[in-house]
């Protein structure tokens, strides 16, 4: 019985992708594109060696940043902030990972470490004006957003970035040396003649651990949980509400410091004005697609990633490539629906069950 | 006590104090303001042209928290107002291009009504937690806005994914005669303001700005708050909906249809988002472009929780922000002299808080205090990048210290079942 619940849960997703497929269908049919040659496109070059490798590098920070927005969901908790917060972990480690020079391992380890504080702290503020000032998280984080954003913008030009007279460089942080960088796992792999395969993907692996660790195996993932399901019957348990409403932004906030680490010391090597952007609003519709599951999250970071790359090749086509835009944005509110009924279907099923159980006894 | 006691000899004078003493938070502000504006360097905080841009950007604000409060007083969170809007300024653009502002104006309500059913589905009929469908809502109505302008502009010239083409046309606007101006009559309020005595012409700025060239979409806009206290306190249709808000059980029992209460009040939400949206595109670019609403729906609700979820607060709330908004896009300088503000009303709170005995409070009060002076000595400007989230920052300080003493519908988030106690 108990497997064929969760069985049920799993067609949520699917349900989701289903009617999200049937959705562009006709839309692409509205616009007089032929859409199975379409999907079919879309298909062939997402499936590249190329594409393959590009997926998996899009997929790690996207990941990571549902991760971030789910340690909120997990205890009631919508930081909508991670946006800000990990593009203020990740200027700042740019900006100090340049400026000293140390060993590898304890460079990279620095790198991270700034970047994991200086989130954690960006997203305390909202945690502390929630608990002392009651103002609702997603109003705070949302306007931390653009207020992060324009503090960025302003270190970023004024403090970490020396203007050259008549220069048109745009503002950009000095290049992390060497030591600062994680290699990529090709030579590791034995790939060749494919893009760089990013080594923080182990880095990943082993932060969805640490989530499932400290959510499910921990007092205090405990806490967080129960308050999020029950905040009365948490507080009467003995859990502080107050406390770990801070301590849930901060750990989220922690985790959205991660974020920028792989585009930082994979690739950019530096923080410049194009530093990819947008991954924390992206995060949480991953989070909300793997339900704050470790796994159902990375198999949707894996799925948006794949929906991103593939779409690329439609411009070529003359395909509006804007479809995936809707294709994510459908499946992202089917799914949240579809959950929900399941959930109750679920709930009716077991209450059945239950009573029947009392009936035989 | 001493205080009071003296002042009764002058019973007329104890209501004025009274209210200064309720109201301190918000005549103190304003005092200084006008005090700061003598300055000649910082005129630009009360001339009219300031406050008709703030009026100017109010306006979408307040709609948005109208349209909140439409929502929550059916007992439902609408954090999808952000992606309502989105939908009003790009059908606004998209039917002001093609056929002229007033169907602009209709297609922005109708965008945003559309995406306030898809909401009411979601929350109403499946339950979905109502924060997660909003942010559904804002995501799908982001790509939905760039798919659409992809399609819909494909031909022209101009075509891109993020902007529409330049809408022509407007609808016109009015000016007060004799007051401020209008048709070619002497301005009363401009000789006031020109004369350049303190006060005085701050306040006749104020007036010009507010009824000087105002649009009709404006004024349209500006008539709706009265509708919408009318609606929702003087008709039985209104006292239906705000009790699904407080009671549904209750209004249950009595023969109201939750559900379709619920429905009608998302819809009105999405619809008046939708207008904000709409507005946004017609008065104050002329072009729809991605990222156009930058927040504002947020403000806009920010503005409803300020204005305890009702019309007139609503309207202060959003006075502020689109106050502060104006400085930010009308003078640097003016925002330079907000420092100063910030930290004199800093040194009240310190002094405040000594007096309730809260010593390290105070004591950091005064830190900032002296921070934000030193600030405003040592500098000229203020960064321009700081300019550019003063409406933001300006919303979090005032919800952190106003939103204590608020009264929201009491079931508001929460989902309701028909047949089911809650």
């Amino acid at each position: 019985m108990k497997l064929s619940l969760k069985l049920t849960t799993l067609l949520a997703p699917v349900f989701a992708i289903i009617v999200a497929f049937g959705l562009s269908t006709i839309m692409l049919y509205l616009i007089g594109e032929d859409p199975i040659e379409t999907f079919k496109i879309m298909y062939d070059y997402g499936k590249t060696g190329k594409s393959i490798v590009s997926i998996l590098n899009r997929s790690v920070p996207l990941y990571i940043s549902a991760v971030a927005v789910a340690v909120g969901f997990k205890m009631g908790l919508f930081n909508i902030g991670v946006e800000s917060q990990y593009l203020m972990g990740a200027l700042l480690s740019a900006a100090l990972g340049a400026a000293v020079a140390l060993p590898s391992f304890l460079h990279i380890t620095l790198i991270i470490f700034v970047a994991v504080i200086s989130s954690a702290f960006w997203a305390a503020i909202a945690g502390y004006l929630k608990v002392k000032k009651g103002v609702h998280e997603v109003i705070s984080t949302i306007m931390l957003n653009y207020i992060g954003t324009g503090i960025i913008a302003y270190l970023l030009a004024n403090i970490f970035f020396e203007k050259v007279e008549l220069s048109t460089t745009a503002p950009q942080t000095d290049l992390l040396p060497e030591t600062a960088r994680i290699p990529s796992l090709n030579a590791f792999l034995g790939i060749e003649d494919l893009p760089n395969l990013h080594g923080f993907i182990i880095g990943a692996v082993f932060i969805g651990i640490l989530y499932y660790w400290i959510v499910w195996k921990t007092s205090l993932g405990f806490d967080l949980r129960a308050t999020g399901s029950s905040p009365l019957a948490a507080k009467f348990s003995g859990a502080n509400p107050a406390r770990l409403t801070i301590l849930a932004m901060m750990i989220s906030g922690a985790f959205a410091g991660f974020v920028g680490i792989a585009p930082l010391t994979g690739y950019f090597f530096k923080y410049t004005t194009d530093f990819p952007s947008g991954l924390g609003f992206a995060g949480i519709t991953v989070a909300l697609l793997g339900r704050n599951h470790p796994v159902g999250m990375a198999l949707g970071a894996i799925l948006l990633s794949f929906l991103e790359r593939s779409a690329q090749i439609l411009d070529l086509k003359d395909v509006p490539k804007e479809i995936e835009k809707i294709m994510q944005a459908v499946i992202v509110l089917t799914v949240v629906v579809a959950y929900e009924v399941v959930k109750r279907y679920v709930t009716n099923r077991q209450i059945k069950e239950a009573s029947k159980v009392v009936a035989d006894d | 006590m001493s205080q009071t006691g003296k002042l009764k000899k002058h019973p007329r004078l104890l209501p004025m104090i009274n209210f200064v003493k309720k109201h301190y938070l918000i005549i103190l502000p304003i005092f200084f303001i006008v005090l700061i504006a003598q300055m000649d360097k910082y005129d630009q905080l009360t001339t009219s042209g300031t406050f008709g841009a703030a009026i100017r950007l109010a306006i979408p604000i307040c709609l948005a928290g109208l349209g909140g409060m439409f929502s929550e007083r059916t007992g439902i969170v609408n954090i999808g107002l952000e992606g309502m809007m989105i939908m009003g300024t790009w059908f606004g653009a998209w039917a002001a291009w093609l056929y002229g502002p007033w169907y602009g104006i209709l297609a922005g309500i109708l965008g945003g009504a559309l995406f306030g059913l898809i909401h009411a589905v979601g929350t109403v009929t499946f339950q979905v937690d109502h924060i997660v469908s909003g942010v559904a809502i804002n995501i799908l109505a982001a790509g939905v806005a760039r798919f659409l302008n992809v399609v819909a502009y494909a031909d022209q010239p101009t075509q891109s994914s993020t902007q529409s083409p330049r809408i022509d046309g407007d609808v016109g606007d009015f000016t007060l005669p004799y007051l401020s101006g209008g048709a070619d009559t002497p301005s009363l309020f401009g000789y006031l303001q020109d004369l350049n005595y303190p006060f005085i012409s701050d306040i006749a700025g104020l007036l010009l700005g507010a009824t000087s060239n105002l649009s009709y979409i404006s004024i349209f806009s500006l008539a709706l708050i009265p509708v919408a206290a009318w609606v929702l306190w003087s008709t039985p249709f209104g006292l239906q909906m705000r009790s699904v808000g407080e009671l549904p059980t209750g209004s249950e029992s009595l023969g109201v249809n939750v559900y379709l209460m619920k429905y009608i009040g998302v819809m009105i939400s999405g619809g008046f988002a939708g207008l904000a949206g709409a507005y946004l595109v017609l008065e104050s670019s002329g072009i729809y472009r991605e990222g156009q609403t930058a927040g504002r729906g947020f403000i806009g609700l920010a503005s409803m929780i300020f204005g305890n979820y009702r019309p007139f607060g609503i309207f202060m709330g959003s006075g502020l922000f689109g106050y502060a908004d104006a400085l930010q896009l009308r003078s640097d300088d003016a925002v330079h002299g907000l420092l100063i503000l910030i930290s004199l009303i800093l040194f009240i709170f310190a002094i405040k808080q000594l007096l309730e005995k809260k010593y390290i409070n105070s004591s950091i009060s005064i830190a900032l205090s002296i921070g934000f002076l030193v600030w405003f000595l040592n500098s000229e400007t203020v960064p321009s990048e700081f300019v550019y989230f003063t409406p933001h920052l300006t919303t979090l300080i005032v919800l952190s210290s106003a939103s204590q003493k608020l009264r929201m519908p009491q079931k508001v988030g929460q989902p309701y079942r028909k047949g089911e106690l809650n």
